[in-house]
């Protein structure tokens, strides 16, 4: 038990001096640890880990770590990340950022991320609202939430982020909870693990502008279910569940795109010729 | 939290060492991330205090570590934790902070931190079936307790804020 063994890559590992700048109470400064925790988990190098955003609180997540990081335009980061992997398909490409920017300016791009099935893992720090631009309703906003910018709610109907993922295709589907930053960073090692797209919905309260967020962790509990690889079942979990049921839901596999998988990050003349074959 | 469980108690003292320091280190973290949130907040009455307590947490995990004969490279025992929340007990929950908060706050979270994890190490103590473990759990439960005695006395001589500590006149929920 006591025998030596070289100093493994911890949590710490993964952060950079840069501190965040995000309210105190923040459920993104959990999911930065969930995140380095599955890369510890994982002994990722940092510099075989590309960590892709958009714009938004969360986005800022990539200057926070160690790893290579690209701090993308609003709503493009999951273009930018498919980008990444498809040059560099020896790098580990973790995508972030808030439900705003995933879901709204970004929402087609979520879409079509699901339906290419490029080995992403694309975590999504939810918290039902634009947080840097003061307060607006975002997709996910509940439409009875009654604020100065929208008195009464909105009225719309919150998009439905995982029965989006599922019906475009997603082979995996999970939600997490940063008030459980350890179940949060197993979830995430698991979709990194996924070879294809992975989403992982992490709900992630703003205490400033949703500070009744912070009953989550009261609501919060483990899916009482085991993933499964069946689409049907999985939808009919995810639309009947109430969104507060944490864990892998759907996870299916499914070749992921580009068709070939060399493992080596190099693409050899054979594989050019054969994908620009008419 | 409905993750609350009954914790599993480790049956060998590596083990139970393991989950000690996991405890300590969680609660070393949490606390540095509050003392850089507070700092860069310009709180920075509340960030000494976390530096503080993120201070002495470190230092109880350097006394298992010393206690253990553990060092940086050795590889320590796999444990589950399984802890009865979320979290380590001795964790502060992320969203107990507040931007204005008083260094009363901060004592007031670093008390019921102790306290809980002066119930979780009683808790294994009852629960273990190692007698080594159980005399283990039982000194961890008095430093806790111990740990607990001092910071209520530290509160003793911290002033309580005044009713309003949490107002702004610049608050972030007013739009422009």
């Amino acid at each position: 038990m006591n025998d030596v063994a070289p100093a493994a890559l911890t949590a710490a590992s993964y952060k950079s001096d840069y501190k965040p700048i995000w309210c105190p109470g923040c459920g993104d400064f959990t999911v930065l640890s969930a995140i380095t925790k599955a890369f510890a988990i994982l002994q990722l190098q940092p510099h075989q880990v590309g960590v892709v955003s958009g714009i938004g609180c969360s986005s800022r997540i990539p200057a926070y770590t160690t790893c290579y990081g690209f701090h993308g335009v609003h709503g493009r980061a999951l273009a930018a990340g498919t980008g990444l992997k498809v040059a560099r398909p020896d790098l580990t490409v973790l995508v972030a950022g808030g439900d705003g920017d995933g879901f709204s300016i970004g929402g087609n791009h979520f879409m079509h991320a699901c339906r290419r099935n490029v080995d992403l893992t694309y975590v999504v720090m939810d918290n039902h609202v634009y947080g840097m631009t003061k307060g607006q309703a975002s997709p996910t906003t509940e439409p009875d939430w009654d604020n100065k910018l929208a008195p009464g709610g909105t009225g719309i109907s919150s998009y439905q982020p995982l029965v989006i993922a599922l019906a475009a295709g997603a082979s995996f589907v999970a939600r997490a909870f940063s008030g459980d930053p350890n179940g949060c960073a197993e979830i995430i090692a698991q979709g990194i693990r996924h070879p294809g797209f992975s989403f992982i919905q992490v709900l992630s309260p703003c205490v400033t502008f949703r500070p009744e967020q912070r009953e989550w962790k009261t609501m919060v509990r483990p899916a009482p279910v085991e993933p499964t690889d069946d689409t049907s079942v999985a939808a009919r979990r995810i639309l009947t569940d109430d969104g507060f049921n944490t864990g892998v839901l759907f996870s299916r596999t499914r070749t992921p795109y580009p068709h070939y998988r060399s493992g080596t990050g190099k693409r050899t003349v054979a594989d050019l010729e054969a994908e620009f074959q008419l | 939290m409905t993750k609350a469980q009954e914790p599993k108690a480790p049956e060998t003292m590596e083990e139970f060492m393991a989950f000690a320091l996991a405890m300590e280190r969680e609660a070393v973290d949490r606390y540095t991330d509050f003392a850089d949130t507070m700092e860069t907040h310009n709180n920075r009455e509340v960030a000494a205090m976390f530096r503080k307590m993120a201070g002495y947490e470190a230092k109880h995990a350097e006394q298992i570590m010393a206690e253990m004969g553990w060092t940086a490279t050795t590889r320590l025992p796999v444990v589950k934790l399984d802890w009865p929340g979320f979290e380590a007990p001795e964790t502060v929950s992320f969203d107990e902070v507040h931007y204005l908060m008083r260094p009363y706050h901060a004592l007031q979270l670093a008390l019921a931190a102790e306290e809980r994890a002066e119930r979780f190490f009683a808790e294994l103590a009852r629960i273990t079936t190692s007698d080594s473990v159980r005399r283990a759990a039982q000194e961890m439960q008095a430093e806790e307790a111990e740990h607990a005695q001092m910071v209520k006395e530290w509160l003793a001589k911290v002033p309580a804020p005044d009713r309003n500590w949490a107002e702004d006149p610049d608050p972030p929920q007013n739009p422009d």
